[in-house]
């Protein structure tokens, strides 16, 4: 498993909702690039243009609130964000993303100390960021069974180990 | 060894242990699946994790309610794939389209949740059903595909805020103004990761739709889970459903990592204003703000009771000049309930439309989204920029009172001075 990531930051505030990362309006699909095309598109309407692969996102309080949409943390993902950092994360929100296999990390007062588009680097194994400053700031460990599902690729893959299963055609 | 609340009674038996305290891990058996069309979703993974059959089809229910009637090919075909799927699988409770509700309704009004039972939904909201004593709670996708495939979920155990409410609300004032104050009190977020439990004379004497409106929007406290003991309410409600009754509570000298006390003795309503749920204020605050539109709707405040405010209001009266007011039942069930008791004519002769029961407007998803330029008032739970509609629309929640006065004036009005 990765567990160092290097990029450019996207900084948002606090509470964004799950409606704020992909509209109810784009829900009629599977398709994952839909998501992934029109995600901050209330925030902001070229934000998945600018984006590249790679990128981090940090952001306040109660990340990802709001619906189920597990199309949210997919948008992300399929943009290519390697990590996402806030000060909290709201609870659906964070176990669909560890299912995908997507970090999200708990990092209070992160939010504060970066600006969008400077680099930061996140050491998941020591729960370390190194701030554009070059300065260390710690954040949250995560529980061992969450690390367990990020380290298995996620929750699907994790099972099928687990139930020695092949995917259905 | 202090006792257990409700919601560590549950997760004890449902992890077959004993005593399971709050941050423990455990692995709990459901009791009960729901979905609705996150099911199409959670196929993906579902196929690709390759059990092929789902653990138990006796043990999942599952409804169509976001897009009823589908709005476009592709999400009719959506409702095909789910069709199909409950059919090949042996899930004889779908309630298709025709049979269909909000799924926190259909779930709560058909009895298929019953205290103590381990709830879990594919949706945000099965907070609602914790109502009945059940420990309900909301997931996304890929759980909801191992839950399917294995019957088993990994969960922690949370701890438990308590909420006492005591005191008699003024006129025209109820549950969906006692939780708005809650959330503009604690936040959107005051409760992440919480169980929370409300008790106290107010709650006591709530039916069970109003305690359903409590336990709907802990959702937007950020709770897991939010439950009220199951009692002679609660028995009445599901008898119907013929199950025996089995009473759960918490424990006299239960551990409660907080509690928060409301004297609610004299309030009137509360509106939550543009763009978060606990952005509170008292009527009195926004009276006067122009509407473009008012929402009765979704699993928050649409079920018989509230829809016979609404009919109260409007007899013999008008929906104000260029107002939209809608009017959406949450279920099937409750339409042909107001169809019955003449609500319906009383509504279309006011001016107000009257849809089939569906999740549309709430989620902006179709059937009533708004303008960029709009300002709407709605009975339903959440308000963030674009929920509805367009991103510049303003949303104001408030309680099936509120929204029917709001919408005879065209302009938010305190539902007293009606
Ligand atoms: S009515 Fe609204 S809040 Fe309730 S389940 Fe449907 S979309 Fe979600």
């Amino acid at each position: 498993m990765q567990t160092r990531f290097q990029g450019r930051v996207w900084t948002f505030g606090d509470d964004v909702s799950t409606d704020h990362i992909i509209s109810g309006k784009y829900l009629g699909t599977t398709d994952p690039k839909v998501f992934a095309d029109h995600a901050f598109e209330a925030i902001d309407p070229t934000w998945a243009k600018e984006v590249q692969s790679g990128d981090l996102i940090v952001a306040g309080a109660n990340f990802g609130c709001g619906s189920s949409r597990e199309q949210a943390p997919i948008a992300l993902k399929t943009l290519g964000i390697s990590a996402i950092l806030a000060n909290s994360f709201a609870r659906i929100f964070f176990r669909n993303a560890i299912n995908l296999g997507f970090p999200v990390i708990e990092c209070e007062g992160l939010r504060d100390r970066v600006k969008s588009g400077e680099t930061i680097e996140l050491d998941m194994a020591r729960g370390q960021v190194r701030l554009p400053s070059g300065d260390m700031m710690p954040c949250s460990a995560l529980p061992p069974n969450v690390l367990e599902i990020l380290e298995a690729g996620g929750l699907v893959p994790k099972l099928k180990k687990e139930l020695g299963t092949r995917a259905a055609r | 060894m202090p006792g257990q609340t409700i919601s560590e009674k549950i997760l004890s038996r449902a992890s077959h242990s004993t005593d399971v305290r709050p941050g423990q891990i455990v692995d709990v058996d459901v009791d009960l699946l729901y979905m609705h069309e996150m099911l199409a979703m959670a196929l993906l993974p579902f196929n690709e994790i390759g059990t092929m059959k789902v653990w138990d089809p006796d043990k999942i229910v599952v409804t169509l309610d976001h897009w009823v009637p589908p709005p476009t090919p592709e999400i009719a075909k959506m409702h095909q794939t789910i069709r199909d799927f409950c059919r090949k699988q042996g899930i004889r409770r779908f309630h298709d389209v025709g049979d269909h509700g909000i799924v926190h309704q259909l779930i709560a009004e058909r009895g298929y949740a019953q205290p103590g039972d381990l709830v879990i939904g594919s949706d945000s909201h099965t907070n609602m059903v914790g109502a009945v004593g059940a420990f309900a709670a909301g997931i996304g996708a890929t759980d909801t595909a191992a839950v399917m495939a294995t019957g088993r979920l990994w969960l922690r155990v949370p701890e438990t805020i308590r909420v006492d409410i005591h005191g008699n609300l003024a006129d025209r004032t109820g549950a969906k103004d006692v939780i708005l104050k809650v959330i503009g009190t604690t936040g959107d977020d005051g409760a992440r990761y919480a169980a929370v439990e409300f008790t106290g004379s107010t709650v006591k004497s709530f039916p069970m739709n109003e305690r359903f409106v409590l336990c709907n929007m802990t959702t937007e406290m950020g709770a897991k889970v939010g439950l009220i003991e199951a009692d002679g309410v609660t028995k009445d409600y599901l008898a119907h459903a013929g199950v025996p009754f089995r009473p759960i509570q918490s424990d006299g000298d239960a551990a409660f990592s907080k509690t928060y006390t409301f004297n609610v003795d004299g309030m009137g309503p509360q509106v939550a204003c543009p763009s978060n749920p606990a952005n509170l204020k008292p009527v009195e605050d926004v009276e006067g703000t122009k509407i473009d539109v008012a929402f009765l709707g979704s699993c928050t405040n649409a079920r018989i009771e509230d829809l016979r405010i609404a009919a109260q209001l409007l007899k013999g009266e008008k929906v104000a000049p260029g107002v939209r007011f809608q009017i959406t039942p949450a279920s099937q069930i409750i339409y042909r309930q107001a169809l019955k008791e003449g609500l319906i004519e009383v509504f279309l002769d006011a001016g107000a439309t009257f849809t089939s029961s569906t999740c549309g407007p709430c989620f902006g998803g179709h059937l009533g989204t708004l303008a960029g330029d709009e300002v709407c008032i709605s009975s339903t739970n959440r308000n963030y920029s674009g929920r509805m509609g367009s991103p510049q629309a303003q949303v104001y929640l408030a309680s099936p009172w509120t929204v029917t006065a709001s919408a005879m004036h065209g302009e938010i009005t305190d539902p007293r001075k009606v």
